[in-house]
């Protein structure tokens, strides 16, 4: 068991190895390609900077020489911790993503515990009442959320609850005006509810039908007959059988949900102008911040791999069937 | 009376019908049928215009269904070719085997551990932006799904009886693939091809909205909606409303026709 859990896990860190490299040699090529110009990129639209210090700093940084030196080159100063500079923010790519990768772990782990809770509670209740009422208004529900856009989703939110019926601010994570140090907890909240919000909602119906389908299966399986039977009351089915054999995908499955949620994460930060990583992909993606693009797609990776590492080591540990799979 | 069966086909036809109605009425909408009408700006929904009109007075029901249009051929093209892209795949990985199928299975890992937005996102820029970076872009992070499932099918059938014979009378690869493989899957493809449709048609508006995708002067629909953004804080609602729905529409109509033929084509679901 301990042998197999270890040559698991060095499998899978291994793996995490290979897609960083692959990732790393993808970005390149497809910024290599990419009409910007670093040099523009850097000194922006001034004019002030002629042609030969144009060069000269083309010089500096050893544009002229072939891609795969520079890719070395690159590639070697990231393997040091040195991931540049973000020509937007001018400070050191891993401390700009440090920080933005703060407030938006804020929002996508809101966000992320919300639809995880209430998807799994409506999915139940739909699975438990399949055909009825009840679960044809759930998974209608769902059906309609999978096929809306995230950033319509936030733009309607806004039009509904910030301008119409004014409860929360528009944008922003902190009111316009107040220094950094006297925002109040209550603002920084009411700044978070509607994106957090908007994310969950998403979040939802994928978990929620995945649980419906789960429970539906489980509740015509021959021991919750046998329960039903021996005259058990639904409440005690779900919590002796439904929640004990569903829990577990629904876990996993919002452990997969990683990648999906960091994409919402960028739609919803755009629409409400949130200062998190996926603001900084937009923004460094339209301005030619290539530095930190890349930054951000590596971080992202070890992000969504984290995800999917959980979810597999879950399944192994909390799983009695498939550890004893692994023991044999 | 009609029964289950002709139910699901009269659903299939009829949203059929609306998909082709729009995509033919978006394409034969001309530029000068979106005249600017200044004297009637911010025209609310209602009256001669049933979606409202924009800030310089064109009706945005003839807009949305142009863009709606233009998004659906991006769709169709991004999914034709992303199951284009799993056939091949799904259909080699199996049958080369070996370091093929070791390789295949962690391209789809890679594809799949970068968030698609982003993925998106880059391939754009790379791309300098514009259709042809959102078609490369969506295509290339949307095969995956459908790879694991044809592969899983081809898999099985590398095990059948009248595979493992054919083999031992000498065929090749690309024969086994033709005449055993393929008439298996068609079903799987058509139903995946459908299926990749509403996330195709989603993926580009959004990547659109966020700027990355068509230019600004293009009559899609992630350039009204994201247009419809510097209103939104005055209460022109309609203006993104409307399109929004309507991308919801088009995008659940399509999911309902893959859906459907997939129960038509197995027998178990068919008469359920």
């Amino acid at each position: 068991m301990k042998k197999s859990t270890r040559k698991f896990l060095f499998q899978r860190f291994f793996k995490l190895i290979t897609l960083l490299i692959a990732l790393c040699v993808v970005t390149f090529i497809l910024m290599e390609l990419s009409p910007i110009d670093p040099v523009t990129a850097y000194v922006g639209a001034s004019t002030k900077v002629g042609a030969e210090q144009r060069a000269l700093i083309a010089e500096h940084w050893g544009l002229n020489r072939p891609p795969v030196e520079r890719f070395m080159a690159w590639f070697t100063s990231i393997l040091q911790g040195d991931w540049g500079t973000s020509m937007i923010y001018r400070r050191p790519v891993l401390e700009v993503i440090g920080q933005k990768f703060l407030s938006s772990l804020a929002l996508m782990g809101i966000a992320w515990i919300l639809s995880g809770i209430i998807g799994f509670i409506l999915g139940i209740v739909a699975g438990i009442k399949e055909g009825k009422l009840a679960d044809k208004l759930i998974s209608a529900y769902c059906h309609i959320l999978i096929s809306t856009p995230t950033f319509w989703l936030g733009i309607l939110f806004i039009m509904v609850f910030a301008v119409q019926l004014g409860w929360f601010p528009v944008a922003m994570s902190t009111p316009i005006g107040v220094l950094a140090e006297d925002v109040s907890l209550l603002d920084r909240l009411s700044h978070l509810v509607l994106p957090a919000l908007t994310l969950s909602v998403l979040g939802i119906a994928n978990i929620c039908l995945h649980t419906r389908e789960k429970t539906a299966d489980v509740m015509r399986t021959d021991y919750v007959l046998f329960a039903k039977a021996r005259g058990e009351s639904s409440r005690s089915i779900v919590f002796n059988h439904v929640i004990k054999n569903v829990s577990l995908p629904a876990v996993t499955l919002q452990f997969l949900s990683f990648s999906e949620l960091f994409g919402g994460a960028i739609f919803v930060e755009q629409v409400f102008s949130y200062p998190g990583l996926g603001h900084a992909v937009v923004q460094s993606g339209l301005r030619g911040d290539l530095p930190l693009l890349m930054g951000i797609a590596i971080i992202s990776l070890i992000f969504v791999y984290t995800g999917n590492l959980t979810a597999d080591i879950l399944y192994r540990v909390i799983d009695p069937r498939i550890r004893e799979e692994v023991k044999a | 009376m009609i029964g289950i069966r002709e139910k699901t086909i009269l659903s299939i036809s009829v949203f059929s019908f609306f998909f082709a109605a729009i995509l033919i009425a978006g394409s034969l909408i001309k530029e000068d049928s979106l005249y600017v009408e200044l004297s009637n700006i911010f025209a609310p929904p209602g009256g001669g215009h049933i979606f409202g009109t924009d800030w310089v007075g064109r009706d945005m029901l003839v807009r949305t269904v142009k863009g709606l249009s233009l998004s659906m051929k991006i769709g169709l093209l991004c999914s034709v070719a992303s199951s284009l892209i799993a056939m091949v795949l799904g259909v080699a990985a199996p049958l080369l085997g070996g370091k093929v199928d070791i390789f295949i299975s962690w391209l789809i890992d890679f594809v799949l551990s970068i968030p698609h937005t982003l993925a998106i996102i880059l391939i754009s820029i790379a791309c300098g932006g514009g259709l042809q970076g959102i078609v490369i872009g969506v295509t290339a992070t949307h095969w995956t799904s459908l790879t694991r499932v044809i592969r899983a099918e081809v898999m099985q059938i590398r095990e059948a009886e009248y595979t493992k014979l054919s083999r031992r009378f000498g065929k090749g690869n690309l024969f086994i693939a033709k005449e055993h493989v393929l008439p298996h899957i068609i079903p799987q493809l058509v139903i995946g091809t459908v299926l990749i449709f509403p996330h195709a048609i989603l993926h580009e508006a959004s990547v659109t909205f966020l700027g990355f995708g068509l230019p600004a002067h293009e009559p899609a629909i992630g350039v009204i909606l994201s247009e419809s953004m510097k209103y939104l804080t005055s209460g022109k609602w309609w203006l993104a409303f409307f399109p929004g729905i309507s991308l919801i529409a088009v995008s659940m109509m399509v999911n309902s026709i893959g859906k459907n033929i997939e129960r038509l084509i197995d027998p178990k679901t068919a008469y359920r």
